[in-house]
């Protein structure tokens, strides 16, 4: 297709950035480590269109971060607000949902830390717990109201000896599933390590054993199953934010 | 102005839209066609009503793609927004062009418009333009604030808290698109029902000679 440079048409991009998305399908497979690239590499590989999106997008990444405030809280709300039932989503069915065993699973630690031991459930049970009923707001555009509570992540990264001038913090989750934050999010009051849904303990659909809440971030940068948490100077991307998605997505 | 007086200057043309105005007018155009596209791409992937927008008249491909290019865009609109108001204001644009502005002046004019009976001065516009630009601008405000209060409900909660809860500011922002697009729709039918208007809004410049007399134009 015949294009002046820098010239970004929009009836040319539609086709162009489904093709990219179809790739991008056939490469969902991959893993982590076979992921050399950087966060939205895959609108960065595509041609002039995708690059100044791309662009643009890690410009909005750092906007976001400017605009960030660790004291600034998400809204809370009463029990009465809770969305009953609440919404199963993935990138998967409900069905495929993965089923993990409490009493072999390990917590695993990595990258800029003190201390990488391996966590158990009862061990992050023992630490500090805190309660939240936040709203869920997915990047579809449609949000539920939750209650959520488990370990404030700062507290967690404080106890391993992370690193926390480093700029991120990954997780990767036993449903394929990856994503990170930056460091003033992951240290910001109101994200925890999830452990409860409503009371209990997260069901099998909201992520058990632990998931990461955090409500300043949209929906899908809240990864369920997590299986492993590193602290890092690259940035490790996601599993969406590699396909396209702002990485910061903060609210 | 009279016939006779009209007369005397044909063949002159005077400036009707300065150049910022002719500018921002087209960067605009460019930056909210992307903006709605991409929004109904947005819209596609968690519907408020039961309709989706047809594929082929969004932008984006996807919702990755339409959130990249609705945020990429978001800039242009606000750079270009900024010099738009900040010309209007600094230059009394505003204050000529669109005030005053009555309810009896707009009616009458809409009368007159109808019965194809509308007198015309070169840069100066009726009541009914003055009410439809005047219009169309808040609505761009107020897409713009419910816009931005959905970007970042958490660091503008004070915005997020004026204008309602999350589920409202998406029907706010849906609101302010259908007005926009209303707009629009009117606007370009208005051109092709005048289409001189169309060269002058590129060149900024009306000849005298075609513009004497009474004319018949919305």
């Amino acid at each position: 297709m015949k294009r002046e440079p820098g010239l970004i048409r929009p009836k040319d991009a539609a086709p162009e950035l489904k093709r990219v998305e179809r790739r991008l399908l056939l490469k969902s497979g991959l893993s982590l480590g076979a992921l050399t690239m950087l966060t939205g590499c895959n609108l960065a590989d595509g041609d002039d269109v995708d690059r100044a999106l791309f662009a643009m997008s890690r410009f909005n990444d750092r906007v976001q971060a400017f605009l960030f405030s660790q004291t600034r809280l998400a809204a809370t709300f009463p029990a009465s607000r809770i969305t009953n039932p609440f919404r199963f989503n993935a990138f998967y069915d409900e069905d495929d949902a993965p089923e993990i065993d409490a009493s072999d699973w390990k917590l695993e630690v990595s990258g800029l830390v003190a201390d990488k031991s391996p966590w158990t459930l009862a061990r992050l049970r023992a630490m500090p717990q805190e309660s939240q009923i936040t709203r869920h707001i997915c990047v579809e555009g449609w949000s539920q109201i939750g209650e959520w509570s488990g370990v404030p992540l700062h507290l967690f990264l404080k106890k391993i000896g992370a690193d926390t001038r480093a700029k991120y913090v990954g997780f990767k989750c036993s449903d394929r599933y990856y994503s990170s934050i930056d460091m003033p999010s992951a240290l910001h009051p109101q994200t925890i390590l999830a452990l409860d849904f409503l009371g209990k303990p997260l069901p099998t659909e909201f992520g058990f054993p632990m998931r990461l809440r955090i409500p300043t971030k949209l929906g899908f940068k809240n990864p369920k199953y997590v299986a492993s948490i590193f602290v890092t100077n690259d940035n490790p991307g996601g599993y969406w934010e590699d396909q396209g998605y702002n990485w910061f997505s903060g609210s | 102005m009279s016939k006779a007086a009209a007369k005397t200057r044909k063949g002159r043309s005077v400036i009707v839209h300065p150049l910022v105005v002719r500018i921002t007018h087209w960067v605009n155009a460019f930056a909210i066609v992307c903006m709605v596209m991409s929004g109904w791409q947005i819209y596609d992937a968690s519907p408020l009503l039961p309709f989706v927008f047809p594929p082929t008249i969004t932008l984006g491909g996807w919702l990755g793609g339409a959130i990249a290019w609705h945020l990429a865009m978001m800039w242009l609109l606000i750079a270009n927004g900024i010099l738009y108001l900040g010309y209007g204001l600094a230059s009394r644009h505003f204050k000529k062009s669109f005030f005053p502005l009555s309810a009896r002046g707009v009616w009458s004019d809409f009368r007159s418009a109808l019965h194809f009976n509308l007198s015309h001065t070169p840069g100066v516009y009726n009541a009914v333009q003055k009410l439809l630009y005047l219009g169309v601008l808040l609505l761009g405000i107020l897409a713009f604030l419910s816009g931005l209060a959905m970007w970042k409900p958490v660091q503008f909660e004070w915005l997020a808290a004026i204008l309602g809860s999350y589920p409202s500011l998406r029907w706010l922002h849906f609101i302010a698109m259908t007005g926009i697009v209303g707009f629009v729709v009117i606007h370009l039918a208005l051109v092709i029902i005048v289409p001189r208007t169309l060269p002058s809004m590129i060149t900024g410049r009306v000849r005298l000679d075609d513009e004497t007399g009474v004319h018949h134009e919305a």
